[in-house]
């Protein structure tokens, strides 16, 4: 036998490895090899490091201490550059070829690392310690948190995008079964025999769980056969998912599951994609991927984690639970000791000293705290000639970066009372085991109650609060032969829920025999005071130990909850999976409670760390959000004119000519519209075409103004409000025939405004009879502007009359426009005499290119949302969402005119409400600065005194601003308390960097206040 | 994320609908009638019920329609979803006749047509 030097704790034989492919990787830049079916840990080990990392705050030496999602301090930063992953319990990666692991404690680096400072003073680093010395002074606090910050967490984020694809996949199953050791296989295979659609998802690279790491034989066979036969026959079922690599990490509302599945947690070589039979997982090149899972029934059969024993520096490298042991040397052939001391409080913890013994390793002692022993494991391992010491416990232990020794006392079942160390055993390695903890997280998650066992001295999944079912060692069985009659019964169960027939089957024959039960020993009192000693760690990961919990109670903590956030207990990947229970029961011991007095902290998802690329999925980039474009993006695009991203919407901003910047364009393109004629694309506007007999009673209670009285034919200016009064939204009302109307909405309401007005007709007025249509995608708008707007639709050729007389301000026509239907609207956004064309999308962009033809001879210039702005600015109209923020009425902004006086209307009543009758409420108002050349920021505050103490009293603020090039100077609108009585005043504006400047407060039309020009 | 059954679509995931609140919240027909508390108390104030909460929601990436359910605030679970109005109600509208009781799970959202000639400033139904 000759153990090859590269890997000097690999054992020469066994293990689920393949041996004949042999995976080179890098730990901290070293040179490492292990085979296939290694994890990184399982390698790290065989390599013989056992130095893995710094713990959290005390900067203690850590190695590995169990062998899957329990592990707390074997966390690693895997990959390099944009794939880099931080955070990563080396426990769960699956060795490839070329994988770069690193540690991410420790400066300069985790053999030497400057912060084990801290152990020395961890007398003072207890619980609240941040808490309590960062606080003074209290303006120090930023220098602090960037020292804390840096020294904070587990790893770095690449600082490059994700080159990765992620992706999202919606399944449905009758049965989801979440782990698939023996109880979920036995569940599974019971309910697909059944006829059950069913999902397995496990989070190891190949079933069988416990199995995998067991010698524990099946119906007279070895475990791996019957999880083989297992697998074929559940792949044969047509309707049987099957998915390894996969963590169900979250168990949501009625029924919905989360599950990430690691498709290239191999380095890529099997090309991810683990569907087991999916003939293109050879070629699918995505990384994670997230099923959403909606299931009738679930079965949980997630097993246990192993609980740690507490002792005096119970954290040293070489300190493991027995079962990580027991998977080391089963599933990977791998022996992390050569002289080992197995220390327990039941009997699981006996084979693991089997194994040891079986593998070549010496066991120096089973240190057991019963006085009685084990039952039929004692007497195996006796038989192997291991020394049990029964009634004692390991009190401390020696070894700083790897443990040399142990200290053991006699055991007299009392915590209270100090012990008297002994004995001391030299040692390598030390296997703890203080029972078992069902991993009841998504139980938990699912809303589901805990009860606390006193035989098994562990929290059972009581009643659940949804479909599912616990089962196996998740549900407190103890031996295989309970896993397996434990999974048949919850497969029977979930299908008789779901109305199918179970088939009659039995579970396997096992091999079972008497054990002996566990004793309650949740902390080892070292020789000296309990907060005066060594340290005990109950997280290891997060450095919480048994004085730091003491001490919590001491200041006063009494919930369970507080006591977590005091002392970090089942932070960071932990989540309660190691500590928890341990934590717990000092706790209730400190308090004198009970252990299920105390309770158990909240299960939240994830269950393990999860990627924010797999949440991402495949909505990222592009695929981020739907972009909507109009009908004549394109001509924009061409044109050269930058976007504005309005929602979804792009808008184009300005249409620069000759490398024109944006206030230069938008000068220009205000005087083409104000002295020509301008061409805009406003068919982002919201459109809804609102018909039936009562269509108008209908808009006389949405609308504030006087629908009825509307002809035909007519236009008007429309606004809603919300039942409180507040505008909600503005736009034009379009009477195009007796009980038909056109209205339309802003940009950004269009939606809204549409589920507004159905929320009232199908919830408040179901018997008006009215119909909604939206039209925002079918019709595009083209609005053109400005004094020579006619002559150009006149070239076009139209077949009614334009002139002011036929188609005066604010009407309607329907009307062919160089041979295309169009519906013609005189209305105007910008002042001048104008005409929105709607009109099919698919014959915008000819019309919009027939209209710039046609304009031609009138420059007709193209503009963009910054100048529309600008036009609208002047005139004083209001864009809602920009000059109001749902806390400005209609009479705020002085459109008394609007509000009609005959009728009632969504939001009238709340206008005499107190507060809206206030005198001082803020209201509309123009603003020059008295410059004539600062354009205010939008945004800014105004106050009446310059010089005055803070706080400084705002009695308003900017709500547009522009420069305008018509005027010549500087225009803004704002909203000022009591403003419309204040014209001709000044107050200042705050700005930044420089003195208050004086404004003057003017009326908030700046141009053309008597409108002949929209007119004309 | 809530499995919603729409009366008209069949069970659907959360991210389809739209919440619009507690159900049964009746427009005053006369608002002027009342005081400014009375009105406030129908604008702002609803009755939030640890338990058993009747609520609209809108199949707003769906059918778009409007209907009631009745849910659990603390469990999530959601006993029954009910059309709002006898018109809706009809053997042909009704998803599930048998189970049935297109009496029995319409709930009346509207006492009398029009804002007038309705009475009560906040009238919840099933109170």
């Amino acid at each position: 036998m000759t153990i090859p030097a590269v890997q000097p704790n690999r054992l020469p034989r066994g293990g689920r490895i393949d041996r004949t492919r042999r995976l080179a990787f890098t730990f901290d830049g070293k040179p490492c090899e292990g085979f296939a079916g290694d994890t990184l840990a399982s390698a790290l080990i065989a390599n013989g490091v056992s130095l893995v990392g710094r713990s959290f705050k005390l900067r203690r030496p850590r190695g590995i201490v169990g062998s899957g999602a329990e592990e707390p301090n074997a966390i690693m930063q895997i990959g390099e550059g944009a794939a880099a992953q931080p955070n990563v319990p080396a426990t769960q990666v699956e060795l490839y070829e070329g994988l770069v692991a690193r540690t991410t404690r420790g400066w300069p680096g985790v053999s030497f690392d400057v912060g084990a400072i801290n152990d020395v003073f961890g007398r003072v680093l207890g619980a609240g310690f941040y808490y309590k010395t960062f606080m003074y002074p209290r303006s120090w606090w930023r220098y602090y948190e960037h020292a804390i910050r840096r020294s904070a967490g587990f790893g770095h984020a690449p600082g490059e995008p994700d080159q990765d694809r992620y992706e999202h996949m919606n399944a449905h199953c009758d049965v989801l079964v979440a782990g698939g050791g023996p109880a979920g296989l036995m569940a599974a295979l019971t309910a697909a025999r059944s006829g059950a659609r069913v999902i397995l998802a496990d989070e190891q690279t190949e079933f069988g769980g416990s199995l995998l790491a067991s010698t524990e034989s099946i119906a007279g066979a070895p475990a791996a056969e019957w999880i083989a036969a297992v697998g074929s026959e559940l792949r044969e079922h047509p309707d049987c998912t099957l998915l390894s690599r996969s963590t169900v990490f979250g168990y949501h509302d009625h029924n919905f599951l989360t599950i990430v599945e690691r498709c290239a947690d191999d380095g890529g070589s099997s090309g991810g994609g683990t569907v087991e039979g999916s003939p293109q997982s050879a070629v699918n090149p995505v990384r994670e991927r997230l099923w959403r899972v909606r299931a009738r029934q679930v079965i949980l059969t997630q097993g246990s984690f192993e609980r740690p024993l507490v002792f005096c520096n119970n954290d040293r490298p070489g300190v493991m639970l027995a079962s990580a042991v027991s998977a080391w040397i089963n599933r990977y052939g791998v022996l992390p000791g050569r002289r080992a001391v197995v220390f327990t409080n039941n009997d699981s913890a006996y084979r693991t000293a089997i194994d040891l013994a079986d593998a070549g390793a010496e066991v120096a002692a089973i240190v057991d705290s019963r006085g009685g022993g084990a039952a039929e494991l004692g007497r195996r391992a006796r038989e192997r000639g291991i020394a049990v010491l029964e009634g004692h416990v390991v009190s401390d232990l020696t070894g700083r970066r790897r443990v040399r020794g142990v200290s053991v006392a006699k055991w007299y079942g009392e915590s209270r009372a100090t012990v008297s160390p002994a004995i001391r055993i030299d040692c390598d390695l030390v296997c703890m085991s203080g029972g078992y903890s069902p991993a009841v997280h998504l139980h938990s998650q699912a809303g589901g109650r805990l009860a606390w066992d006193d035989e098994r001295l562990c929290f059972l999944p009581a009643e659940s609060r949804q479909a599912n079912l616990s089962a196996g060692a998740g549900n407190g069985s103890q031996s295989l032969e309970e896993c397996l009659a434990d999974g048949l019964r919850a497969g029977k169960e979930a299908v008789s829920r779901l109305g199918l027939k179970a088939v009659a089957m039995s579970a396997p024959a096992t091999s079972p025999f008497a054990e002996n039960p566990i004793e309650a020993l949740w902390r080892v009192p070292a020789a000296r005071d309990p907060d005066r000693c060594a340290k005990q760690f109950i997280d290891f990961q997060n450095d919480t130990t048994v004085a730091d919990i003491r001490l919590a109670a001491r200041e006063g903590y009494r919930n369970v909850e507080h006591v977590k956030r005091y002392t970090a207990l089942g932070f960071g990947t932990d989540q309660g999976k190691l500590g928890n229970i341990n934590g717990m029961a000092v706790l209730a011991e400190t308090l004198g409670k009970a252990i299920p007095e105390v309770g158990t902290t909240t299960f939240r998802p994830a269950y393990t760390p999860v990627s924010f690329g797999v949440g991402a999925g495949e909505s990222v980039g592009e695929l981020y959000d739907p972009v909507r474009k109009t009908a004549v993006h394109e001509w924009h695009e061409a044109a050269g004119a930058p976007m504005e991203v309005v929602g979804q919407w792009r808008r184009p901003w300005y249409f620069p000519r000759n490398g024109e910047d944006l206030h230069a364009a938008v000068a220009r393109e205000c005087l083409a519209v104000r002295n020509s004629v301008g061409l805009m694309d406003a068919s982002t506007l919201g459109k809804i075409d609102a018909c039936g007999p009562d269509v108008i009673e209908f808009l006389e209670r949405i609308y504030t103004h006087d629908v009825a009285g509307m002809k035909v034919g007519r236009c008007a200016y429309g606004i809603m409000l919300g039942e409180d009064g507040m505008l909600m939204d503005d736009g034009v009302v379009a009477r195009l025939a007796e009980h038909r109307f056109y209205l339309t909405t802003t940009t950004g309401g269009a939606a809204n405004v549409l589920g507004w007005l159905e929320k009232w007709l199908q919830t408040e007025w179901p018997d008006l009879q009215v119909y909604l249509t939206s039209l925002t995608e079918q019709y595009s708008t083209l609005a053109l502007a400005g004094p020579e707007s006619r002559k150009v639709l006149d070239r076009l050729g139209c077949n009614i009359p334009l002139d002011n007389d036929s188609l005066p301000f604010m009407t309607v026509r329907q009307a062919v426009l160089a041979g295309m239907p169009v519906t013609l609207f005189r209305v105007s956004f910008s002042g001048e005499l104008a005409f929105e064309i709607n009109i099919a999308s698919d014959l915008a962009l000819a019309m919009w290119k027939t209209l710039m033809e046609a304009g031609r001879e009138f420059d007709i210039t193209p503009y963009g949302t910054e100048t529309m702005h600008v036009l609208r600015a002047e005139k004083g109209f209001v864009i809602v969402g920009q000059d109001t923020d749902g806390s400005v009425t209609p009479v705020d902004l002085g459109m008394n005119w609007l509000l009609s006086k005959n009728k009632d209307f969504l939001g009238r009543r709340s206008l005499g409400r107190p507060d809206c009758v206030r005198e001082d409420r803020k209201q509309l108002v123009g603003l020059l600065s008295s410059d004539a050349a600062t354009v205010l920021p939008e945004g800014t505050q105004l106050i009446e005194e310059p010089g005055s103490p803070p706080p400084v009293p705002m009695c308003g603020h900017v709500t547009s601003s522009y420069r305008s090039a018509h005027l010549g100077h500087p225009i803004a609108l704002a909203l000022v308390a009591g403003g419309r009585a204040r014209r001709g005043e000044t107050v200042y504006a705050a700005l930044p960097k420089r003195d208050p400047l004086p404004v003057r407060i003017v009326a908030p039309v700046f141009y053309d206040a008597g409108g002949q020009r929209q007119h004309a | 994320m809530l499995l919603i059954e729409c009366p008209w679509c069949g069970p659907r995931a959360e991210t389809e609908f739209s919440y619009g609140g507690e159900a049964g919240i009746v427009r005053p027909a006369d608002p002027d009638a009342l005081s400014d508390a009375e009105w406030a108390d129908y604008l702002f104030f609803r009755a939030n019920p640890r338990g058993a909460h009747r609520e609209l929601w809108n199949h707003a990436a769906g059918c778009r329609r409007w209907f009631g359910v009745e849910r659990d605030t603390v469990t999530y679970g959601i006993e029954r979803s009910f059309v709002l109005n006898a018109a809706d109600a009809g053997p042909d509208s009704d998803p599930d006749p048998a189970s049935g009781s297109a009496s029995g799970d319409v709930v009346q959202a509207v006492g009398s047509p029009g804002l007038e000639g309705r009475a009560g400033a906040r009238t919840r139904q099933g109170e």
